[in-house]
């Protein structure tokens, strides 16, 4: 597995983020409270908002460094990003949604990609539709699709669960477990449920206050949850 | 049904024509600088936005003026573009639809800037994850969103067009057949003996054309809304 490291320092307003960690894990979470600075780390490792300071690099490819004046802009990452939102195009169908990275990567079609990433998410029965006309559960699965489907060297996924109730969390959770094991991409899932990170994540990068206070595996998250509970 | 004059059928047509000059000609500028105005900071930006609606505010004969004097055939502009391209704008229709593009520009600015100012950014960042380049972004997402302002924004500049009247007749004059819109022949039927006829005919006009703009335009962007957002 490759290695993504990150180092890196950003003030927004009065919070400063100064979080260093490397992981090679097929699933590392990064476990948080709401407003520890986790959304603002992947939006960084995505190239969506620059660090002050730092060097971000992936299997070796350096995707950011301040101090060579490095900044490879986000599409030319190759970094998938399922947003807390889904965050489809309201004006393309769900087909045109999940053909969307490849075309504009200018891939050529891969029809059996295509139908392994549908049936992985079940999502065969929406092709035609808008997202408008999506639940929230639904709408989640394709924008995990059309992530997938663009052919990503990592895939982020940032609360991809949090606007959703209970039963559509459940609804979802397998495909993830199911996206972890079988497409192959590594991935990084921001959550602050330690439950749902239990069922996907094989290690935890644990953050607070904009720092990584530590990372390893699992069982980091008995500790966690019994500090944010007190 | 009434009976227009060949002279009155050439006023609608010309007023026809420079209207949709006017507004083809400055829907690409126009679609450049509201973005720039909704996505950009740069120094000057206010100065930008100032010239921009200076136009709605400046009474039209002074903007009539200004034309006159730099695309005129003896202004700095008006003498280069004669010379090098022989582009020639005063006393042509090419100068009235010059003019109304300038007097209709603020309209579709602003309406093309708010509606891109409306669409969410964070779908552009999508856009960016998922490979598409700055222009590219701009073409998938930015303006088929921004696309019911785009139509109310044409329509606003093609009515306003339509309804020049001030910096049209500054520029290039009241030539019949040339640059002899529908209003500057209501104005010169008004000013003749007996030309109230021809006045009343061509208000008619007017005020159908104006009310079959806006039904389009209605038409058009409830269509474009319907696209957009979904059954």
């Amino acid at each position: 597995m490759r290695v993504l490291a990150v180092d890196v320092e950003k003030r927004l307003g009065n919070f400063a983020i100064a979080a260093a960690f490397a992981t090679e894990g097929r699933a590392t979470a990064l476990f948080g409270t709401s407003g520890s600075g986790k959304t603002s780390i992947v939006n960084m490792v995505a190239g969506l908002l620059a660090p002050d300071r730092g060097r971000i690099t992936f299997g070796g490819m350096v995707l950011f460094d301040s101090g060579k004046r490095i900044d490879v802009p986000p599409e030319r990452r190759g970094i998938g990003y399922v947003f807390q939102e889904g965050r489809l195009f309201p004006h393309l169908s769900v087909a045109a949604n999940l053909d969307y990275g490849r075309w504009m990567r200018a891939r050529p079609r891969d029809a059996a990609a295509n139908r392994r990433v549908v049936d992985l998410l079940g999502i065969g029965h929406l092709l035609a539709r808008r997202p408008g006309a999506l639940s929230g559960g639904e709408r989640q699965r394709v924008a995990i699709g059309r992530a997938l489907l663009m052919d990503p060297q990592l895939l982020l996924l940032d609360e991809p669960l949090a606007s959703l109730d209970a039963a559509k969390k459940r609804e979802i959770l397998p495909y993830l477990v199911r996206l972890r094991d079988e497409s192959g991409v590594p991935m990084i899932y921001v959550s602050h449920q330690a439950a749902e990170i239990r069922r996907i994540a094989t290690s935890v990068v644990l953050i607070d206050g904009g720092r990584v206070s530590a990372c390893g595996g699992l069982d980091l998250l008995d500790a966690a949850a019994a500090d944010m509970l007190a | 049904m009434i009976e227009l004059t060949p002279d009155e059928w050439v006023a609608i047509r010309l007023s026809l024509w420079i209207a949709l000059w006017a507004t083809l000609g400055a829907l690409p500028a126009g679609i450049a600088v509201a973005w720039l105005l909704a996505r950009r900071n740069f120094w000057g930006k206010a100065v930008v936005d100032g010239i921009v609606h200076l136009p709605l505010v400046l009474p039209p004969v002074v903007t009539g003026y200004l034309l006159l004097i730099s695309f005129g055939r003896k202004g700095p502009i008006g003498a280069f573009l004669a010379d090098y391209f022989g582009i020639v704008f005063s006393f042509r229709w090419t100068g009235a639809a010059l003019a109304c593009a300038v007097m209709g520009f603020p309209l579709l600015v602003r309406a093309i800037r708010l509606s891109i100012e409306a669409i969410d950014r964070k779908l552009e960042d999508a856009a960016a994850t998922l490979g598409a380049t700055r222009s590219w972004v701009f073409l998938t997402v930015t303006l088929p969103l921004a696309l019911p302002g785009v139509i109310a924004g044409m329509v606003l500049c093609f009515a306003k067009a339509l309804g020049e009247f001030g910096a049209t007749i500054t520029f290039v004059s009241n030539i019949p057949g040339e640059t002899q819109t529908i209003s500057a022949a209501i104005y010169t039927y008004t000013n003749v003996p007996g030309g109230d006829a021809a006045a009343g005919r061509l208000v008619l006009v007017a005020i159908a054309i104006a009310l079959l703009a806006l039904i389009v335009s209605e038409w058009f962007a409830r269509r474009a809304g319907t696209r957009i957002h979904g059954e």
